[in-house]
C-alpha cells in the first residue's frame, strides 16, 4: 500500500474539478457550495474534513443557535451578577463567594453509548471533565443523566451493564464522587438510550483560564495522549484516492478512554495553571485538532501556523485528514509564550505527558496547517469555528398534540378502597422510574475525596468548596420527557422549576443553570417545534426565577428508526450553600418529628406516574406551574434552614406525597403516622389525588416538636400554605408508614419492594 | 483433549490503556528494548471428541459473536492448539 498524499492547498487551486466526497462526510450541497465560495476553490481534503466535522450539527449548533440566543437575551442584571462567565466558553463559571468559583456543564454521549455502552460512557464523563479543566478548575463531581429503553426488553440490560460500568469505571478511577443524576426506562429510548454527563469544578477567581490563542509567536502545544486512530470512522473515506470504492470502514467510531492518563492530565494542567504557564488552554473532544485550533485561534488574535508532522502519533499510518479528525481522548491543547515553554515542557516532563509543539500565533487571520511540507490547509478559522452554517428549519405544529391534551387522566378510574391504594402505593414504589436505584448508584464512588455533603438518594448532590469555612455547592438535574411530550413549553419549565426546588430543599440558593437538550431530528418539524418550545420554556422561566443559563449542549437525531424520543431537555440547576453543615437532607432523621406539607395538592394526574404505571396512561397537561411560588417556597426552606428549624425537606415531584413519604421512611427506616383528611378536606379531592397527584411548589419537612411554633410562625408570616400531616414514629424492625384509614405498610415491605426492581432484571 | 484457541486483540486503530502502561512500567525497569506493548485474549476451548470443520465454524462464531467486541476488538486467530502444546 502507497503511503497516502495529502491534497495540498497548490493541488486544490489546481484542480478545481476534483469530485470530493463531501456528502459522504455528512455535508449538504448547498454547504459544500459555501466552502468552495469561502475559499475561493475546492477545499483540500484537509480543509473538507475540517469543515465538515465543525459545521455537523454536534459542533456547530446549526440548527438550534437562532433558538438558543434567548438565553444571552433573557438576562437581567441580578442574573449576571454571579456570572464570571456565561455561553460559548468550555462551561460556565459562577462566583460562589469568598474569592471561589464553580464551573459546571452537562453533555451528552447518547450515540457512542448505544454503540459501545461501556467506552461510550466512559469517554463521556472523560470528556465533560476536560471541558472542566480547561477552565482552570479542579473538577470535584460528576453526575449522570441517564434514560434506558423498556427495562425488560432484552437489549436493555446490554446498555445498562455497559454505561453504568462505564460511568463507574472512569469516574472512580479519577477519584471523583458521583452525587447524584437521573435513571428512567422508557420505551422510547430503545434504540436511543441517553447518557448526559455533568462535572463541576472549583476554582479561584485569580484561575480562570479561557480558549483563546493570543500573542503573536505565542507557541501551540498539544499535550496528553497521543493521537491514534478513534472516532474517525467517517474520515477513512477522505484516505482512500477514490472515493466512489464505498466500501466498509476500517477505522472505528468509538473511542476507548484512560482514566489514570485523565488524571495525570488534570494534576499537569493545574500545575501548569498554578505557575501561570499558560495564556490559553482547550480539550480536544469531539472534531479534535480540528477544533482546537479553529477554535482558539478564532477566539484570540485570528491566526496560527501547525506543523501537522509535530502531531505525536499512536498509529504511524494516520493521514492527515485523520489526524486532523481523531477523537483520541485525553489530550489539551495549550498557547504558551516562548519564554514560559521551558518551563512547561519541565511541568509536563514532571508527569510523564507527552508533549509536542505544534506551532504558534500569527496575526495573518489565517490558520495554515503544513503536512510533509506542503501546505494542506489555509482558512478564516473563524469560517471553520464560529461562521459555520445557521439554519431556521421548518417548524410544525403537531397535529397529534390536540388529542393527546385532550385525553386527560381525570376520565381514569380512581381507587377509593385502601386495600386497592395500597396496591397501587406499593406498585408505584416498584416501579422501575421510582424504585431504588442503589443498585446502579452503589457503583459509583459518592464520598471519595471527603468533601460530599449530600449525595444519592438526597434531592440534591452537595459538596463542600472551602474546608474553613464550610462554603459549598448544590446541584440537582431533572428533566420529565412525559411531561415534555404532553407540552414542550410547560415540560422544561416544571424540569428548571424540580431541579430549583431539590436545590433549594437542602437549604442551598441556586444560582446558575446548565442544560442538555435531548431531542429527535431537527428535520422533522415537529421534532423543531417541540425544541423551539423548550427553549422558549426553559428562557422564559430562567428569567422568572432570575438564574442564568451558563452553558450547555445540544443532542438532536436521537430515534428509534423514525420515531423521535420524548423531548427530554436535561436541567442542571447549581445553588450556593454558605455552610454545608447547615445542609438539610432530604429524609427523616428521628422519631417524635412533626411532619408537614407546604404547599397546595390540586388533581393533577396527566403525564403522573401514577397514571403510566398504573394505568399505562400518556396525555392531557402537565401540572400547573408557579414560578412565583416556586421562589416563595424555596426562601420559606432556606430560612427554617438557616434558623436551624428543619430536619429534613424532600420535595414532591414524580409519584407525589405518596412516594415522598416512600422515599422518607425508607431512607434510615423511620416511621410515621400520617393522615390526609386535612388535604382532602382544605384542597378538596380524593384520596388517590392527595396520594399520587404531582402538583408543584410543595414539600415535606420534618420539624422538631419544640420548633414547631416557630416554623408554622414562619410559614405564616410569608403566608405559604402549611399543615401537619402527620407525625414520625417507630424505627427498624417496628416501623410502619401508617397513612391513617386507609393502608398500613411496614416499612420493611416498602424497602423491599422499592429495593427488588432494577436487581431483577440487572444484578 | 483437542483444543482450539481463539485470540481477540483491542482493534489496532484503538488506545489499550493497559498495554500503554505495561510498555511504560518497561521502560522505567530498564528493557527499553522493546517499542511498544499490546494486551489481547486467548481463549482455550477444549472439545469433546475429535475437532472437525463444524467445530472450529462454531468456535469462529462464538469468537465474533460473544467472545470478542466487534467494535472495540478484532479476532485475529481462531487454530487447533497442537496436539502436546505448552498449553496441554
Amino acid at each position: 500500500m502507497s503511503r497516502h498524499v495529502a491534497d495540498t492547498v497548490a493541488n486544490a487551486a489546481a484542480t478545481p474539478e476534483k469530485e470530493q466526497p463531501f456528502a459522504a462526510l455528512g455535508l449538504k450541497p448547498d454547504e459544500y457550495a459555501r466552502i468552495r465560495e469561502i475559499l475561493g476553490r475546492r477545499p483540500t481534503s484537509g480543509e473538507l474534513a475540517m469543515y465538515s466535522v465543525m459545521w455537523s450539527e454536534h459542533c456547530s449548533y446549526k440548527s438550534s443557535k437562532i433558538y438558543l440566543r434567548q438565553f444571552g437575551q433573557k438576562v437581567t442584571d441580578k442574573m449576571r451578577e454571579r456570572l464570571m462567565v456565561g455561553m460559548g466558553e468550555n462551561a460556565g463559571v459562577v462566583d460562589i463567594g469568598e474569592g471561589w468559583a464553580v464551573t459546571f456543564k452537562v453533555e451528552s454521549h447518547n450515540h457512542p453509548s448505544y454503540i459501545e455502552p461501556f467506552q461510550g460512557a466512559a469517554t463521556g464523563v472523560g470528556g465533560i471533565v476536560r471541558d472542566i479543566i480547561s477552565m482552570g478548575a479542579r473538577p470535584v463531581a460528576v453526575m449522570d443523566q441517564l434514560r434506558f429503553g423498556a427495562i425488560d426488553h432484552p437489549d436493555t440490560a446490554r446498555v445498562v451493564h455497559g454505561v453504568v460500568g462505564g460511568i463507574s469505571f472512569y469516574g472512580n478511577c479519577l477519584g471523583l464522587p458521583n452525587i447524584g443524576g437521573e435513571t428512567v426506562f422508557d420505551a422510547v429510548y430503545q434504540g436511543n438510550p441517553l447518557v448526559n454527563a455533568l462535572a463541576v469544578g472549583v476554582l479561584r477567581h485569580e484561575d480562570l483560564h479561557l480558549a483563546n490563542a493570543s500573542g503573536v509567536g505565542n507557541k501551540v502545544v498539544l499535550f496528553g495522549a497521543r493521537t491514534g486512530g478513534d472516532g474517525i470512522g467517517g474520515a477513512s473515506i477522505l484516505a482512500s484516492d477514490s472515493f466512489d470504492s464505498t466500501g466498509p470502514t476500517k477505522r472505528p467510531a468509538v473511542q476507548v478512554g484512560d482514566p489514570f492518563a485523565e488524571k495525570v492530565l488534570i494534576e499537569c494542567c493545574l500545575e501548569l495553571y498554578a505557575g501561570g504557564l499558560v495564556e490559553g488552554i482547550q480539550d480536544l473532544g469531539a472534531a479534535g485538532i480540528s477544533c482546537a485550533t479553529s477554535e482558539l485561534a478564532s477566539n484570540g488574535d485570528g491566526g496560527m501556523f501547525v506543523e501537522l508532522d509535530n502531531v505525536l502519533l499512536r498509529d504511524p499510518t494516520l493521514t492527515a485528514e485523520e489526524i486532523l479528525m481523531s477523537e483520541s481522548q485525553e489530550r489539551m491543547m495549550a498557547v504558551v509564550k516562548p519564554e514560559k515553554l521551558e518551563a512547561f515542557l519541565a511541568v509536563v516532563a514532571k508527569w510523564d505527558v507527552e508533549t509536542s509543539v505544534l506551532g504558534e500565533v500569527t496575526d495573518t487571520g489565517r490558520l495554515i496547517i503544513h503536512h510533509g511540507g506542503e501546505e494542506i490547509v489555509n482558512v478564516d478559522p473563524r469560517t471553520v469555528a464560529i461562521d459555520g452554517p445557521v439554519y431556521e428549519r421548518p417548524v410544525a405544529y403537531p397535529a397529534w398534540i390536540d388529542a393527546l391534551q385532550a385525553n386527560s387522566a381525570s376520565a381514569l378510574p380512581r381507587a377509593t378502597e385502601g386495600d386497592e391504594l395500597r396496591e397501587q402505593f406499593l406498585a408505584l414504589v416498584a416501579s422501575p422510574n421510582l424504585a431504588d436505584t442503589s443498585y446502579i448508584t452503589d457503583q459509583y464512588d459518592y464520598y471519595v475525596g471527603g468533601n460530599t455533603a449530600l449525595a444519592f438518594p438526597d434531592d440534591a448532590g452537595m459538596i463542600r468548596v472551602d474546608e474553613e469555612s464550610g462554603l459549598g455547592f448544590a446541584i440537582a438535574t431533572d428533566a420529565n420527557g412525559r411531561y415534555c411530550q404532553l407540552d414542550p413549553y410547560e415540560g422544561a419549565r416544571l424540569a428548571l422549576a424540580e431541579a430549583f426546588r431539590n436545590v433549594s430543599m437542602t437549604g442551598a440558593v441556586p444560582a446558575a443553570v446548565t442544560d442538555c437538550l435531548n431531542f429527535g431530528s431537527p428535520e422533522n418539524p415537529e421534532v423543531m417545534w417541540q425544541f423551539m418550545r423548550s427553549v422558549e420554556g426553559l428562557g422564559d422561566a430562567c428569567m422568572e426565577l432570575e438564574i442564568p443559563v451558563t452553558g450547555g449542549n445540544v443532542s438532536f437525531y436521537n430515534q428509534t428508526g423514525d420515531q423521535p424520543i420524548h423531548p427530554t431537555p436535561v436541567v442542571g440547576v447549581l445553588g450556593i450553600i454558605d455552610d454545608v453543615e447547615r445542609r438539610v437532607p432530604s429524609a427523616w432523621q428521628d422519631e417524635g418529628n412533626n411532619i408537614y406539607l407546604l404547599g397546595v395538592t390540586r388533581t393533577e394526574l396527566d403525564g403522573s406516574a401514577w397514571a403510566g404505571t398504573i394505568h399505562g396512561h400518556l396525555g392531557g397537561r402537565p401540572p400547573q406551574l408557579s414560578l412565583n411560588d416556586e421562589k416563595a417556597l424555596a426562601h420559606l426552606v432556606q430560612g427554617a434552614a438557616l434558623e436551624g428549624l428543619l430536619m429534613s425537606a424532600h420535595d414532591l415531584s414524580e409519584g407525589g406525597l405518596a412516594q415522598a413519604l416512600a422515599e422518607s421512611v425508607a431512607r434510615f427506616g423511620i416511621g410515621a403516622r400520617v393522615w390526609l383528611n386535612d388535604i382532602i378536606e382544605r384542597d378538596g379531592m380524593d384520596l388517590t389525588s392527595a396520594l399520587f397527584s404531582e402538583s408543584t411548589a410543595r414539600a415535606i419537612v420534618t420539624v422538631p416538636r419544640e420548633d414547631d411554633v416557630k416554623f408554622v410562625g414562619l410559614c405564616e408570616a410569608r403566608g405559604y400554605p402549611v399543615l401537619r400531616i402527620g407525625v414520625t414514629d417507630g424505627r427498624d424492625y417496628e416501623a410502619t408508614l401508617h397513612v391513617q384509614d386507609v393502608f398500613t405498610v411496614p416499612v420493611a415491605e416498602i424497602r423491599e419492594r422499592s429495593n427488588a426492581t432494577l436487581p431483577h432484571y440487572f444484578a | 483433549m483437542p483444543t482450539i484457541v481463539v485470540e481477540v486483540m483491542p482493534k489496532a486503530e484503538l488506545l489499550d490503556p493497559a498495554g500503554k502502561a505495561v510498555a511504560g512500567a518497561l521502560a522505567r525497569l530498564g528493557h527499553t528494548e522493546f517499542a511498544n506493548v499490546r494486551i489481547g485474549k486467548r481463549f482455550e476451548l477444549t472439545v469433546e471428541g475429535p475437532i472437525t470443520e463444524a467445530t472450529l465454524a462454531a468456535a469462529r462464531t462464538i469468537a465474533e459473536e460473544m467472545l470478542s467486541n466487534q467494535v472495540i476488538e478484532d479476532v485475529i486467530s481462531v487454530h487447533e492448539a497442537p496436539a502436546s502444546g505448552a498449553s496441554a
